[in-house]
């Protein structure tokens, strides 16, 4: 059997050992497994589609909320009733053709990623005129600019009071569904030409150009599928909390996002499926540290914002004494292991 | 809008500048020698705020005592800063420094709601600084007049260090050429330790007098005049110290007046800025004063 098809046979193995854990915790878990389950999903899916940017284009992109925010609000317009619609927009109503439509959840998802694609598609003609720190600091205006209109716009919006009881479609299958999909695309796409054109840029973008590759049409590729994903991920996060307001969409979550990718290690699919999985389930366990600890004889006091504190200290000292993070640039494939058990 | 108001408005305009402008200051020096966003830059105008309530409040201590202390305080900060986060990073990919930064800056800002907690303070404001003074029909108070004066003054002084004296020279050799001042046999790691020193001190005299402005003090404070500051010194030409203080004053002077003039445009104030940094970056990304940047 040649190593091509034993891949592809191992692959869909794992496939269907995911699915059976998933089955499993989805039967017999209790709610708050699942719940963490489901977060580990989205964080998954948002994690890959943006160490894609950051990690194999190479550029600090820091607006990934922005794309996650157009998601959100785009799928919640498209799923939510008109009569749900009304009870909400009480301040101004909701805009004419939103106002009446309603969609099946895929086709909010759809939407959603193609939006966010547009609006990167519109981004990034000053996104790429710069590099660096300029590149860092223009996407992370346009984060802003986003969460700003997020208040204003009363009328498409609903402001600053968000968007209420959407309907809680988002469940395991879709979470991990989406983020399967996710690695499995991203995985393909920067294992093709596109792919090692973009790590050509990444590592040196002089030395890519005199060889022919042109770095907007690589760099875009790749933040338009990361807005996709991005998009789609923030359909699927309004639709498992079911409160979308704009405070949800600041600064906050894209520094949780690179939290993960950092830990994880910067440039590996593995390793931003690892970062997310870690943060998830670390941002559960970290709770202890802000909750009343009752020792028997005494209680120490929880202190608010003490994870906060802890997180930073992590992704600092990772970037300092670490900065490969958990597994670096190494991919965990199948050849990678045959090769391991074979020596 | 009559006269009265638009010169009201043009006041408050240039006051609102000089504190961008003041802060973009440490940006841009910053930027000019180690190449970096100084992300955690903003918080240390929060660290000033906070410095200077606790010994006003606490230690009793009177203004004129406790705001230059603040001062220092932020000043000693703003190298702590550099020595923890930035300094075992200097030959790293540039990605890395920027994400240390991120990180500094919600740590600070993280530490600041541990120690002190979430709620906003607000700040005792000296009577000095509280006077109105009324002339040709206008209400002004004081301290929207004492601050475009003070930050001429620290500008003038920062300008005098930077041009007149050796570490001056040193400071701008090493924004010129990093890798060649350092074979000239200068101390770069004492150069860098005066530009954080120097740029902290003028965000601590921002962020007093931001505070004596908007009264309310609170961990996260810093972050929007941080990231406007920045743009700022963008606009100004980056590692421009006086292009940093322009490009601070019509940031202030068109946040105030666009507002003024079109007062339905007030909910998007805080995008203003980010429109002006890509209008800047798409057509002059080199800012109003700035040398092409060269590859």
């Amino acid at each position: 059997m040649n190593s091509a098809k034993r891949n592809f046979w191992l692959n869909l193995a794992a496939l269907i050992v995911l699915f059976v854990v998933l089955f499993l915790f989805n039967s017999y878990g209790t709610e708050y497994q699942i719940r963490i389950l489901n977060n580990m999903g989205i964080f998954i899916t948002l994690a890959v589609s943006y160490n894609l940017v950051n990690g194999f284009c190479g550029v600090l992109h820091l607006g990934p909320n922005a794309f996650i925010a157009i998601g959100a609000y785009t799928s919640a317009l498209l799923t939510m009733s008109p009569a749900e619609k009304q009870l909400n927009f009480i301040i101004e109503p909701l805009i004419w053709p939103l106002s009446v439509v309603q969609v099946p959840f895929l086709a909010s998802l759809l939407a959603a990623g193609i939006l966010a694609t547009v609006f990167a598609y519109l981004i990034s003609f000053p996104v790429f005129r710069v590099r660096g720190d300029y590149l860092a600091i223009v996407t992370l205006g346009f984060g802003e600019v986003v969460r700003v209109f997020c208040n204003a716009l009363q009328s498409l919006t609903n402001g600053p009071l968000g968007l209420k009881g959407l309907a809680p479609h988002t469940n395991i299958w879709w979470t991990w569904g989406v983020a399967a999909i996710t690695v499995i695309l991203v995985a393909r796409l920067i294992n093709s030409s596109w792919g090692r054109a973009m790590k050509a840029l990444r590592e040196d973008e002089t030395a890519a150009r005199a060889m022919g590759v042109d770095p907007y049409r690589h760099l875009l590729l790749g933040f338009l599928v990361s807005a996709f994903f991005s998009g789609v991920a923030g359909g699927l996060l309004a639709h498992l909390i079911t409160t979308i307001s704009p405070t949800l969409f600041t600064f906050f979550l894209t520094f949780n996002l690179l939290i993960m990718i950092v830990v994880g290690g910067l440039g590996s699919t593995t390793g931003a499926v690892i970062g997310a999985a870690l943060f998830a389930w670390g941002g559960e366990a970290l709770r202890i540290v802000e909750r009343p600890m009752d020792l028997g004889v005494f209680t120490i006091p929880g202190i608010p914002g003490m994870r906060m504190v802890v997180f930073s200290l992590i992704l600092m000292i990772v970037i300092i004494f670490a900065r490969r993070g958990v597994v670096g640039r190494n991919e965990l494939n199948w050849n990678w292991l045959a090769r391991g058990s074979r020596q | 809008m009559d006269l009265t108001i638009f010169f009201q408005q043009l006041i408050n305009g240039i006051s609102l500048g000089s504190l961008y402008g003041l802060v973009a200051i440490g940006y841009t020096m910053v930027y000019g020698i180690l190449r970096l966003i100084n992300f955690a830059h903003g918080d240390l105008l929060m660290f000033a705020a906070y410095v200077a309530i606790y010994s006003i409040m606490f230690f009793a201590l009177p203004w004129y005592v406790s705001f230059p202390l603040a001062i220092v305080a932020t000043g000693l900060m703003g190298i702590l800063l550099d020595r923890s986060a930035y300094k075992p990073l200097r030959n790293a990919p540039r990605i890395s420094l920027l994400i240390s930064a991120i990180g500094a800056s919600f740590l600070l800002e993280n530490l600041a709601v541990v120690i002190i907690g979430g709620v906003p303070k607000a700040f005792p404001r000296p009577p000095l600084f509280d006077k109105v003074i009324m002339f040709w029909g206008l209400h002004v108070q004081v301290l929207t007049i004492y601050t475009p004066v003070i930050t001429l003054i620290l500008l003038f002084g920062l300008l005098y260090i930077v041009f007149k004296t050796k570490i001056g020279k040193a400071m701008r050799a090493a924004s010129k050429d990093f890798e060649t001042t350092r074979l000239m046999g200068i101390n770069l790691d004492r150069v860098i330790a005066v530009t954080f020193l120097l740029g902290s001190m003028l965000a601590a005299a921002g962020g007093i007098m931001w505070a004596m402005k908007y009264p309310q003090v609170n961990p996260f404070m810093g972050i929007f005049p941080g990231i406007k500051a920045f743009v700022a010194a963008v606009m100004g030409g980056i590692g421009n110290i006086i292009g940093a203080v322009i490009g601070g004053f019509l940031l202030g002077l068109g946040e105030v007046l666009i507002v003024a003039l079109v007062p339905g445009l007030a909910q998007y104030r805080d995008a203003f800025a980010f429109v002006i940094l890509i209008l800047v970056l798409l057509f002059r990304p080199t800012g109003i004063m700035g040398e092409p940047i060269t590859n």
